[in-house]
């Protein structure tokens, strides 16, 4: 086999890329195996060091906080139920809603859609004093069900979802109502198989989203014990450290290793449907 | 009452095309009923407003007895083919035979069971375990088959089923689906634009144009009896020849003959059709055909050429018969098998 010379070129830049994203990362790893003390005198490291398991440990269960009472591993908890809440809802009322948008022919389909379509420029940073009304007029700060919430609404997704289902030939609801299908049955039977690979997609997407949300949670949390990653990453270790302000800069980079867990986990457990829904198309 | 009505039925659409008019028609039970009429004359829109899958603007339909205006499709129990099968592509073809039987809350035993029998009829056994993609067009049509089939229901629908296949699965597929609804026994409905499909399947076949059924009869009634010359130029391959011409005093002056005695007192202006095969060579024949091209079918050789005044002609004759290009044939109508027809309103009037 001959190689070109644009081969090589292509190479060269795919590499470079995959450097820029993993030398970072691996930067952080390696970092986050020495002393605080270490880094702080001598710079990032490229090297394993010997404070790994030292480190990890007192990121997870360290006591952090004002109150000393949140661990890290709570907050990965706590970020990881509110992405999934997110993600899970997110995903599901999309494809509800662009069901209900494509295949229910009502007269305000298309204007309910833009609607829909104009949140877009209305992010939750553009709404939050009046949604964090809203929310604790409900009473729900300080809650799962606050942090998840006014999150789930997704143009987005929906936009997606309908673009999608339009694609989905008009004979194969003829041919499931003629079955016996009805309404109800279409959508799980039918949309929702056939969608797999989007849902897949939409969630890893929604659940990154969902992952990352600092603004947020910062103003809908007063109690330590709903706090999330992001908020921690900025919260915890900052403060002094028996009397001498050190920053601990070994564990904040072992904190940043342990919170890109949750998402990898979630892609590597979906990328099997993801990928199998790329190659072998069903349509 | 008969098995499937349809009373004063149209239907028009919401842009306002009118795809229907007032269209009656009546099947019994187990007749194969085909809709034939060139692309957009409304074949489907019919059939789908039996299936339910339109709105009926007007009039009624009855199956079984039961009006089924207001009557859900999935509640209707009518089964239907599609041109591209429709086939559940993330099911594999068990599942797609036994989706509806499932939803018809069927227990597991008797599930398979239907759907063993329906493969084994169809011989779709070996793939039951395949998803549709990995089928050839014809395994695909079966497969649509076979899930109406397993479902017994009251009237079978087909929209041109066939127009996806190649020529000679066709042709197969189009005895197979003969064969099988005999041996069924389900009243059907079948859609195509294509006359001979149209003539071989039908028990009864209705000829549709611009939303209207022109004439309906067994395929042989329409052939030798054709009421319009839409019919007449619709059903029959090659299509009917048509010479312009003046009918009066019950003789008929067409374009370098005459035929007298007509048998009626229509007077004016007159299409003259003769079928191609009603035509045989003959001296002093009332036609002079000039030969332009002779293409041999085997079984018959089909003549094109010219008359006199330059008008296209076709001429069958048995294929044993050897016609020489740049001749000239002289030809005469069989038995009086001409169709004359009111130019104006294109109503036959012989
Ligand atoms: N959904 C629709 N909306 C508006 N007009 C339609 C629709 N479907 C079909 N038509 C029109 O109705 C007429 C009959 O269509 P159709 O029944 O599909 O014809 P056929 O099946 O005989 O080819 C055509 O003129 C077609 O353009
Ligand atoms: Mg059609």
């Amino acid at each position: 086999m001959k190689i070109k010379p644009l081969q090589i070129i292509a190479h060269i830049i795919l590499i470079l890329g995959v450097l820029l994203m993993v030398v970072p990362i691996w930067i952080s790893f390696a970092s986050s195996s020495h002393d605080s003390v270490t880094i702080l005198t001598e710079g990032m490291k490229f090297h394993i060091g010997d404070q790994l398991a030292r480190n990890y440990n007192e990121v997870l269960n360290e006591k952090g906080g004002w109150s000393e009472e949140v661990t890290a591993a709570k907050m990965f908890i706590n970020s990881f139920i509110m992405a999934l809440g997110i993600a899970t809802l997110k995903v599901a009322i999309s494809a509800m809603s662009a069901y209900a948008l494509v295949y229910y022919r009502f007269k305000l389909a298309v204007p309910i859609f833009w609607l829909i379509f104009i949140t877009l420029l209305v992010p939750l940073e553009v709404r939050i004093f009046p949604s964090y009304k809203i929310v604790s007029d409900l009473g729900l700060t300080n809650s799962y069900t606050g942090l998840i919430l006014p999150l789930v609404a997704s143009a987005t997704a929906t936009f997606f979802f309908r673009q999608f289902y339009k694609t989905i030939p008009d004979e194969l609801l003829e041919s499931a109502k003629l079955d016996g299908a009805n309404g109800w049955s279409f959508f799980i039977d039918f949309l929702v198989p056939l969608s797999k690979t989007m849902i897949a997609a939409m969630f890893i997407f929604m659940f990154v989203y969902g992952y990352s949300q600092y603004l947020w949670p910062l103003i809908m949390t007063t109690a330590e014990e709903y706090w999330t990653v992001v908020m921690g990453m900025k919260i915890i270790y900052t403060e002094s450290y028996e009397g001498v302000a050190l920053p601990r800069t070994a564990e904040r980079f072992a904190y940043i290793i342990l919170s890109m867990i949750p998402p990898v986990l979630v892609v590597v457990f979906l990328q099997k449907w993801f990928i199998k829904g790329l190659i072998q198309t069903e349509k | 009452m008969s098995f499937l009505d349809l009373k004063n039925v149209t239907k028009i659409y919401p842009n306002g095309t009118k795809a229907v008019h007032e269209t009656s028609l009546s099947i019994d039970e187990g007749e194969f009923m085909v809709f034939v009429g060139p692309s957009g004359c409304g074949k489907s829109t019919l059939l789908r407003m039996v299936a339910g899958l339109e709105d009926i603007t007007e009039g009624d339909i009855n199956l079984d007895g039961k009006l089924m205006n207001e009557v859900d499709p999935s509640e209707r129990d009518v089964a239907m083919v599609f041109q591209n099968y429709a086939l559940y592509p993330h099911m594999n073809v068990y599942n797609n035979l036994a989706y509806g039987l499932k939803n018809r809350g069927i227990d597991k035993e008797t599930i398979e069971q239907k759907v063993n029998d329906a493969a084994k009829l169809l011989q779709i056994s070996d793939y039951l375990q395949r998803k549709p993609s990995m089928l050839s067009g014809g395994q695909r049509q079966r497969v649509a088959m076979g899930r109406a089939i397993v479902r017994n229901p009251k009237i079978f629908l087909f929209d041109e089923p066939l127009s996806n296949l190649d020529a000679k699965l066709r042709i197969q597929m189009r005895l197979e689906i003969k064969k099988l609804q005999q041996k069924v026994g389900v009243t059907s409905i079948f859609v195509t634009h294509d006359q001979v499909e149209a003539m071989t399947l039908a028990d009864r076949l209705a000829v549709i144009n611009n939303g209207i059924i022109e004439q309906l009869g067994t395929p042989i009634e329409i052939y030798d009896n054709p009421k319009s010359l839409f019919v007449a130029g619709f059903i029959g391959s090659p299509q009917m020849n048509f010479l312009d011409g003046n009918l009066k005093n019950k003789t008929l002056s067409a374009e370098g003959f005459e035929i007298k005695d007509i048998n009626s007192d229509f007077e004016g202006e007159v299409t003259l059709g003769i079928r191609p095969e009603h035509l045989s060579q003959s001296e002093n024949g009332l036609i002079s055909l000039r030969v332009e091209l002779v293409e041999q079918l085997g079984s018959d050789n089909l003549v094109y050429g010219q008359l006199k005044n330059k008008k296209d002609f076709c001429y069958r004759c048995p294929g044993n018969q050897t016609i020489e290009k740049g001749s000239n044939l002289s030809l005469n109508i069989d038995n009086n098998k001409y169709y004359i027809f009111d130019k104006s309103t294109g109503k036959r009037v012989n």
